[in-house]
């Protein structure tokens, strides 16, 4: 194990180095938000990229001048301090220049807050209670509905000092048992709820993140473009195992979901624990 | 007036203060409670501070190494509890005391005996939050946030909890009215308010605040009680209650508190930068109306701390919009500051090179903020990292920093010695290059997608929290020399002149160093 630390250790000093020079060569160490497999996700990604380079232009601008006056006018370089203490030119200037741009920046991001919010026209509907510690999805539109819980190996491995290297286990704290499977290219409706306390249902990926509330019913939506395997993690504190109840979201071809959903309308029929279950919906 | 007279009379004429413990159960002198009000606050940012070194030793690798779960969620939550109203608040209320009236030119608070009790209720209310980590079931867990229904699973440490922070919203409140009181009634004659120093202005602003939501806070808690003992639904929806009207409960009272924080520090930062940059605060009228525009829009933005909660899009952008305007007023006073400096001759003692530091790194946490201001994106930050590095950005190098450099900066007036320079500057360095180590890197973890509060991460986030732990350590360490530079300087033997510094403004640096135990017995002219 503290072979490992060093090891971290050393390569966390290595990369620090390298990732001044050369961030996107580390996968390890991402340094921004992904862009996503949805239309929103990629019009958020926009919008955070803009307001990143707005903040990032206004910093060069007044970090500048900062910098410029600690090495021009300090006392050591022997200058006389000006006295002037005010310019109501200056002073409605940046007051007003600041307002424009948070106007620049307003406009686009209410348009893209009313599309998130349009969950008219979907193809299907998925309801998912959160639950300590574990999600519930029923299929709406069909007759299946299942839990997805940490998947075993994770679950062992996460133990305190449970001997198992993290390292060891794919997808570490990702990985879940029965993930929320959907087709591509479908807008599916989300409708969440919980049944304890707060939890909250989020895939970066899918630009969804929406709390789950005892006695609400939230909305929410996405339209995956590419097939894939999609992770994410409940992003409300819920309790002692808040960090243990990810999401996973497999998108699938559409005969690939057709198939699947076959095979899970069989596997009702067939096992009485899954008719039970269905029964308790 | 009358109690002040009343007051002097009975211990007065240039006998000190009484010897040994009852010095400091019983004293009304403000110097006297504002130091303990300091030394209190220094002690809980310790114990705040060895709970995030918990938090990030447990977090300096995957997989659970030192602690459960359900204990490292009590250590989240009373370390936040205990930096938000131990540490950062009582702070600012120390610096008020022994400040205003000084700078004022006023003999004393204007309630001297409330203000001994706002002080002594303290101790007594971290004792009992403290003691909760002792009981069966632990701490509280549920985050400093109290969000119910999870906040309802606390064990017999709920009532506890729940009492400590009436208690600290008592002393709060019975501070924030002294304060009222003092800056309206005992300015010295000519003093108008807009000749009032900067830090008095926004001790002024910040003490309305805290008359106005702290009362909401200690409704909020008071239903939570009686939701747990006395079979009340405000919150639970089986009984017709609501989880979401707590948030809202919540965060009207916790949006303004953030405020809370860091006014007095911009009031600091504004008294310390003319004086080093040997130049009149630029804009000094801008800079009170951006106060009090930043105060009263803090009324207005609570709900942008709850974008995911599933608002009707008319309020989600109603609160985008008006977060988004708290930029304006907070930009006129970086402007200004930066403005002071332009074309001054600056010199560059520990209290300016926090303040230089507070003004970037302040900055940054602004930006990282109007970020999160945009709705559909804060989607993507909510509850991720990228919120733990903003608000430890504009607390840490924010707020904290603000107080450093204010304890720099009248250290010498209070304890009549000169700090060690060298020391501080090296303190200086070491805070401000660890506790970018440790809070930057947060940003990109939460943008890669790592949830705040969580014990444990997938091995992508590994390297970034080691990176993140290292910084942590070294913050929390350098803190101890914090520490050493204070109790050396207290202890110290070169004497510090009346004035301190060059050239400063104000009427603290008319009073000898240390100032007589009661000061301005006789009312200043101001011209």
């Amino acid at each position: 194990m503290s072979r490992t630390i060093l090891n971290r250790l050393h390569s966390a000093a290595l990369a620090l180095l390298a990732s001044a020079f050369a961030p996107a060569a580390l996968a390890d160490w991402a340094l921004n938000m992904p862009v996503g497999v949805t239309e929103i996700s990629k019009e958020v990604y926009g919008l955070h990229m803009l307001i990143l380079g707005i903040c990032v232009a206004i910093a060069i601008v007044v970090f500048g001048v900062m910098i410029v006056s600690i090495f021009l006018h300090r006392k050591s370089r022997g200058v006389e301090p000006a006295q002037f203490y005010h310019s109501t030119k200056a002073e409605i200037i940046w007051t007003v220049i600041p307002i424009f741009i948070l106007i620049a920046m307003a406009v686009p991001a209410a348009e893209g807050l009313i599309r998130i919010e349009d969950t008219r026209n979907a193809d299907m509907t998925v309801k998912i209670t959160g639950y300590q510690w574990r999600w519930r999805y029923d299929y709406l539109d069909h007759d299946i509905g299942f839990y997805s819980t940490l998947d075993r190996e994770s679950n062992q491995a996460r133990r305190l000092n449970s001997g198992t290297d993290p390292y060891s286990v794919e997808n570490y704290l990702l990985e879940v048992d029965h993930p929320l499977v959907v087709p591509v290219g479908a807008k599916v409706r989300l409708l969440l709820t919980a049944a304890d306390v707060l939890h909250a249902w989020w895939v970066p990926d899918l630009a969804v993140k929406k709390d789950a509330i005892p006695g609400y019913i939230n909305e929410a939506w996405f339209k995956a473009d590419v097939p894939g395997i999609y992770r994410g993690q409940c992003a409300e504190l819920c309790g002692r195992d808040h960090g243990f109840m990810p999401v996973v979201v497999h998108v699938l071809e559409r005969d690939e979901y057709d198939a699947w959903l076959v095979e899970q309308t069989a596997d009702k029929v067939a096992t009485p624990e899954n008719v039970a279950a269905t029964r308790k919906l | 007036m009358s109690q002040v007279d009343t007051h002097s009379q009975h211990d007065h004429h240039d006998h000190g203060p009484e010897k040994g413990l009852k010095r400091w159960l019983f004293t009304t002198n403000h110097k006297d409670i504002g130091t303990m009000y300091l030394i209190f606050s220094l002690v809980m940012f310790m114990t705040g501070g060895a709970m995030a070194m918990v938090i990030r030793a447990e977090l300096f690798q995957p997989g659970l190494q030192l602690v459960e779960p359900g204990f490292f969620n009590q250590m989240t939550t009373m370390h936040a509890l205990i930096m938000v109203f131990g540490a950062v608040m009582p702070a600012t209320v120390g610096l008020a005391n022994w400040m205003i009236p000084i700078m004022i030119g006023a003999p004393d608070m204007a309630l001297p005996r409330m203000n001994n009790w706002s002080f002594w209720i303290l101790p007594f209310a971290f004792t009992m939050l403290l003691l909760t980590l002792v009981m069966p079931g632990g701490g509280p867990a549920g985050g400093w946030t109290m969000y119910p229904p999870l906040i309802q699973q606390t064990g017999i440490a709920l009532p506890f909890l729940i009492f400590a922070i009436h208690m600290m919203g008592i002393s709060s409140i019975m501070g924030a009215i002294n304060i009222v009181v003092t800056i309206m009634n005992m300015r010295a004659p000519g003093m108008t308010l807009l000749k009032m120093p900067l830090f008095v202005w926004t001790w002024l602003i910040t003490a309305y605040l805290l008359i106005a939501v702290m009362p909401i806070l200690a409704g909020g808690v008071t239903m939570l009680l009686t939701d747990q003992y006395f079979g009340t639904t405000f919150f639970n929806a089986a009984g017709g209650g609501d989880p979401v009207m707590f948030q809202h409960i919540f965060w009207f009272f916790g949006h303004p508190e953030v405020y809370i924080m860091i006014l007095p520090a911009f009031g600091i930062i504004s008294e310390i930068i003319p004086t080093f940059s040997r130049k009149p605060l630029f804009g000094y009228e801008s800079m009170v109306y951006a106060t009090a525009s930043i105060a009263f829009l803090s009324f207005i933005v609570w709900a942008h701390h709850m974008f995911t909660v599933g608002m009707p899009i008319a309020g989600q952008l109603f609160f985008m919009f008006s977060t988004m305007m708290i930029a304006v007023p907070t930009g006129v006073k970086v402007f200004n500051w930066v403005s002071t400096m332009w074309r001054g001759a600056m010199t560059f003692e520990t209290p300016m090179l926090f303040s230089l530091a507070f003004v970037f790194l302040f900055t940054i946490g602004g930006f990282s903020g109007l970020m999160l201001a945009i709705a559909p994106v804060d989607f993507q930050y909510h509850d991720t990292y990228f919120v733990v590095a903003h608000f430890h950005y504009v607390l840490v190098p924010g707020a904290v920093f603000g107080i450093m450099a204010g304890v720099y900066y009248w250290l010498p007036k209070w304890t009549g010695n000169m700090y060690d320079e060298r020391l501080g500057k090296l303190h200086f360095w070491l805070s401000t290059i660890f506790v970018n180590v440790l809070f930057f890197p947060q940003h990109f973890l939460g943008l890669a997608g790592m949830p705040r509060r969580i014990p444990d991460y997938a091995t992508q986030f590994a390297d970034f929290n080691m990176v993140s732990s290292i910084g942590g350590f070294g913050f929390g360490l350098s803190q101890l020399l914090f520490i050493y530079v204070i109790v050396k300087c207290a202890r110290g033997d070169v004497k510090a002149t009346d004035k301190v510094w060059d050239e400063p403004r104000g009427l603290e640096w008319t009073l000898s160093s240390p100032p007589p135990y009661h000061s301005f017995n006789v009312a200043p002219e101001i011209k």
